[in-house]
């Protein structure tokens, strides 16, 4: 493994995500996820789901937003040798279960009004319906659990191994960056654009 | 820009309670807040296996055996309780997190959050539906909008990238079935 300019491992690269002192540094980490969140106003399901009824893009502009400052910084602290990618969790792709899953979550996302995430920080600013559908999650996760033997081979259709949208493009990663930034931009003016006309509609 | 015809993001209801911050500036922190997550765990932010993992702990208080049976669950409780997990403590600190802001901004309010049109009891027979949808489809997924759509997409996961498309898809197609829950 190269050598970087801090000389840090992770705690996944050393195999410690188990020990106390990562569970401590999690703890820690969540404190601002969870701030942040409840920053943004996704302590309100009606706030989360306007996106999806184009009354307010926050969802959007906030994800989108948090998408490119952490790709922005972790490009920045890598091409520094300041870290090393390959200390961290890369996740697979798994094409077919991940497309199915991403629609069934969407429409789940809307009946709900929640995610996991925020539905957590929704049940701590008092929001009854964001407790039962931490419920509701915890049974689904039991479903597939229960379901899983059986439906365990769709992992296999387009699962493609660690995947990176530069490998699938032919470009270096800083392209690939470049054009998700690109993405995030325009989707951040588009939906000002589109505020804009539904607001002079109902005006 | 057309910053005069923008529609006012929607705020809190409370009288008392705090606007919300910019979308870009908390945008922002939570971007900051992943970066230390994978510079310090090597691993990202996370919020639906532990969800699965408190789900499998309480199946496990009525049927352990057929808990630790099982395919895609047995394993957590290899060496001890499904509990003991990083994602589990982080999801803790997401809820001080969550307090802490919502206490300081004036923003806890206990009510059933829902669509004018909307009855107490429609809201939370969709909320337990929604639930379990997002539950399964986390699982079937590994991970969600944290751990797939934020964590994933800032690596340029193929995989995360394609499920955000999939959730803004699945999300906008649904909308009109969902009209009188929210509107």
């Amino acid at each position: 493994m190269m050598t970087n300019v801090l000389g840090s491992t992770t705690l996944f690269s050393e195999g410690l995500l188990g020990s106390q002192t990562a569970l401590v540094a999690a703890a820690a980490i969540g404190v601002a996820f969870g701030f942040f969140l409840e920053r943004a106003g996704f302590g309100s399901s009606k706030k989360l789901v306007a996106v999806f009824y184009m009354k307010d893009f926050a969802v959007l502009k906030v994800m989108f937003t948090a998408v490119v400052t952490a790709l922005i910084g972790i490009r920045a602290l890598a091409a520094m040798g300041a870290v090393d990618l390959g200390d961290w969790y890369q996740m697979e792709t798994f094409l077919v279960p991940q497309i199915s899953a991403g629609l069934l979550f969407g429409m789940g996302f809307v009946m709900g009004g929640w995610c996991p995430g925020t539905a957590v920080v929704g049940a701590v600013s008092g929001r009854w319906d964001a407790l039962v559908f931490l419920g509701g999650a915890g049974v689904g996760s039991l479903v597939y659990a229960g379901v899983y033997p059986a439906i365990a081979p769709i992992h296999e259709v387009g699962a493609v191994g660690v995947s990176t949208l530069d490998d699938v493009l032919g470009v270096s990663p800083g392209v690939a960056a470049l054009l998700v930034i690109l993405m995030a931009l325009g989707a951040f003016i588009g939906s000002n654009k589109l505020a804009a006309k539904r607001a002079q509609r109902t005006a | 820009m057309t910053t005069e015809t923008m529609p006012a993001p929607i705020q809190p209801d409370g009288p008392k309670a705090a606007r919300y911050w910019n979308p870009y500036i908390a945008g922002i922190g939570l971007g900051v807040t992943l970066v230390v997550s994978y510079a310090v765990l090597g691993a990202g932010l996370g919020a639906s296996a532990p969800v699965a993992r408190v789900a499998a702990e309480a199946a496990h208080a009525v049927a352990p055996a057929a808990m630790e049976a099982n395919d895609y669950m047995g394993g957590w409780f290899g060496d001890g309780s499904p509990l003991v997990h990083y994602l589990v403590f982080m999801v803790l600190g997401v809820a001080l997190g969550g307090v802490i802001s919502a206490r300081l901004a004036r923003r806890v309010d206990f009510k059933v959050e829902r669509g004018p049109r909307a009855t107490s009891k429609l809201r939370i027979v969709m909320a337990l539906g929604g639930g379990v949808l997002v539950g399964f489809a986390s699982r079937l997924a590994a991970g969600c909008t944290s751990g797939q759509a934020l964590s994933g997409s800032a690596m340029l996961l193929t995989g995360s990238l394609v499920f955000t498309a999939a959730i803004f898809v699945g999300g906008f197609a649904s909308a009109p079935l969902f009209k009188k829950v929210w509107t």
